[in-house]
């Protein structure tokens, strides 16, 4: 298990090992044609910076050879904003003081025509960590109501049983993504008080879980801002390397959320510039040809259009975060879990992708491949 | 130029394209257009088999290529038979391109499941074209269970590195009595030539038109390189050697 791997490093000792690789163990990792995790660590590195450029020319060759000169687009449903977890980052955090929502199945079918009129084919639904208001039954009952409209359904929601994954996946499951958030075990705790998403072991368990179900597509990441992102990027590194090699019939995506105005008052412990995120997606575009990234609109609307070219594949678009945002934008507004930074409609970002040379991908799967 | 037949349909071109990873649908119409090609596989997860109005299928109706389904995506001969009978139905047509890579990285196929499915669908009245590893022993037993070519892989797909496996396909082709189509890691015309003047019937090429910073000139000069290397096929190449040809000839006091 990733658990027994991740015990024999020590964060402070792998943190310093980053801090202290050299120009030449960049230039060597930049020449090589077989990169490995200490490659990756060079290129994560301060020592890398002065590189950035180089890195991006090759993140872009590279991702256009594999990936050709399309980015897939996806939306994201939110389902429900209850949650049993006290994470001190999020805005469906139990303690917050907003009123909470678990859209009913007549306003799901609502929100997945109106997501399907604006041209999606791709949805990701989301909830926050509720097992009685939005567990396995209510997602299953879903995914009977969004599956005649979309041809491939992601999930980001709490950690499933192995047999309710299964379920799922005959459902049309295509992608799992769940976030470990940091790899900081001993801090872990610090951002995550209550609730299953305390337990830093469990929830790196689910990943085991997964990769045995075979589901096509297993999403990971931190959430940048938590603990020192070179370090926790590392370590995300060396879980996809693991679960590639344990998991081999299924896909990985990554992806780096950076921390958003959110309700609450969590302040980053540690800042992640554009540059850093930059340098890190060349960083994994150069160590593995294969990974899909993602970039949400999370991001500004400038940075997305510069970086559609440099390697990531996919992104999201119109994204609302309170559920019911799709089919009644103004009603539920104050349910969202955080505020998105690109608020263009999907025309504008389809034609962005188009400007810059390159299709939008819709439609990537197919349920007759399941 | 010889034509080249398969199943029930003859081709002039020998050059078949994919649809994937082009910047636009309208520059893969024209670079399909410059190819000549008239066979062109699309995936499955790509087109949508309900509307058939989406930006791949549209400009491959339009102008009328024979269409090439292909399973990319599936990883066991059961879900490839699944989708290829849907797919029968929808596009109207039973040729059908079997791929089944259950690895998503490399994309190399499974030669005990394409085997498997090869045989079902063949049985299932589809005309076959299987993905495969240059296994000269698999191909053979591909012919045995009825399948209308083989399309053995020059390097990993997408890796536009040529005929890593020419020895595995010079036994390939010269074993087989159904056409032999290299299919994956043609990174360049002369890879494309190379492939042609070794008697392969067929390549398909793909990444390297697509992602050409010119997709049509890119098309037009595999074209080019195809017909090169199949006319000198035909007109059979002039064996190499090592040492210069004595221009007396040794053995004249014979005659």
């Amino acid at each position: 298990m990733f658990i027994d791997l991740l015990n024999k490093y020590n964060w402070e000792s792998t943190t310093d090992l980053i801090y202290s690789k050299s120009d030449a163990e960049v230039r060597a990792a930049l020449k090589s044609n077989n990169r490995t995790i200490d490659d990756f660590m060079a290129l994560i590195s301060p020592a890398a910076e002065p590189y950035i450029e180089k890195m991006a020319r090759q993140s872009q060759i590279i991702t256009q050879k594999r990936f050709g000169k399309t980015i897939q687009l996806y939306v994201p449903l939110y389902l429900s904003n209850f949650c049993e977890n006290n994470c001190i980052y999020c805005g469906f955090n139990s303690h917050n003081k907003i009123d909470r929502k678990v859209l009913t199945y007549n306003e799901v079918k609502e929100e997945v025509i109106a997501i399907r009129k604006l041209g999606f084919e791709h949805i990701l639904l989301v909830t926050g960590e509720a097992d009685v208001k939005a567990g396995a039954k209510y997602l299953n009952k879903v995914f009977e109501i969004v599956r005649p409209y979309m041809s491939l359904i992601s999930i980001e929601v709490q950690p499933l049983k192995p047999d309710e994954y299964r379920e799922l996946i005959k459902q049309g499951l295509n992608t799992v993504y769940l976030y470990q958030e940091t790899y900081h075990k001993a801090r872990y705790t610090k951002y995550h008080l209550k609730g299953n998403k305390s337990h830093f072991e469990n929830r790196l368990e689910t990943y085991e879980h997964l990769g045995k179900t075979q589901v096509h597509k297993i999403g990971l990441g931190i959430l940048a801002g938590l603990e020192d992102w070179r370090t926790d990027s590392f370590f995300t590194a060396l879980h996809l390397n693991y679960l590639k090699k344990n998991y081999w019939k299924t896909k990985f995506s990554i992806s780096f959320p950076r921390i958003r105005p959110h309700s609450g008052n969590f302040e980053p412990n540690s800042i992640m510039t554009d540059k850093h995120l930059a340098q890190l997606i060349f960083a994994y575009r150069l160590f593995d040809e294969n990974v899909e990234i993602a970039l949400s609109t999370r991001e500004s609307a400038s940075y997305r259009d510069n970086m559609v070219k440099l390697g990531i594949t996919s992104m999201s678009a119109e994204s609302r975060t309170n559920p019911g945002g799709y089919a009644h934008p103004e009603l539920n507004k104050e349910l969202e879990q955080f505020s998105v930074n690109d608020d263009r409609t999907t025309t504008e970002i389809s034609r962005m992708i188009r400007n810059n040379g390159y299709e939008a991908v819709w439609k990537d799967w197919d349920f007759i491949l399941q | 130029m010889q034509a080249l037949e398969i199943a029930d349909k003859t081709f002039t071109s020998r050059l078949f394209t994919g649809t994937g990873k082009f910047s636009s649908g309208e520059l893969m119409r024209d670079a399909l257009l410059a190819s000549e090609s008239e066979l062109v596989t699309m995936a499955l997860r790509r087109v949508d088999l309900k509307e058939q109005n989406d930006n791949i299928l549209k400009y491959l109706l339009e102008a009328n290529y024979n269409l090439l389904p292909n399973t990319s995506g599936v990883r066991n001969a059961k879900e490839a038979v699944f989708a290829a009978e849907l797919a029968r139905e929808a596009l109207e047509t039973n040729w059908l391109k079997l791929e089944i890579h259950p690895d998503p990285r490399y994309l190399l196929p499974d030669g005990e499941e394409t085997l498997k499915a090869t045989d079902e669908l063949v049985k299932k009245g589809f005309v076959v074209l299987p993905y495969v590893q240059a296994d000269p022993v698999l191909c053979k037993k591909l012919e045995d269970v009825g399948t209308s070519t083989v399309m053995p892989l020059g390097s990993p797909i997408g890796s536009n590195k040529g005929l890593d496996t020419r020895d595995m396909i010079r036994i390939i082709i010269e074993q087989s009595n159904i056409p032999v189509i290299i299919d994956a890691g043609i990174g360049a015309p002369s890879h494309a030539a190379e492939a042609m003047e070794m008697g392969a019937d067929a390549v398909l090429v793909n990444t390297a038109i697509a992602v050409s910073p010119n997709p049509v000139e890119m098309a037009m000069a595999f074209k080019l390189a195809v017909q090169a290397g199949r006319i000198a096929f035909e007109a059979k190449l002039a064996d190499k050697t090592n040492t210069a040809n004595a221009s007396s000839p040794l053995t004249s006091f014979l005659s």
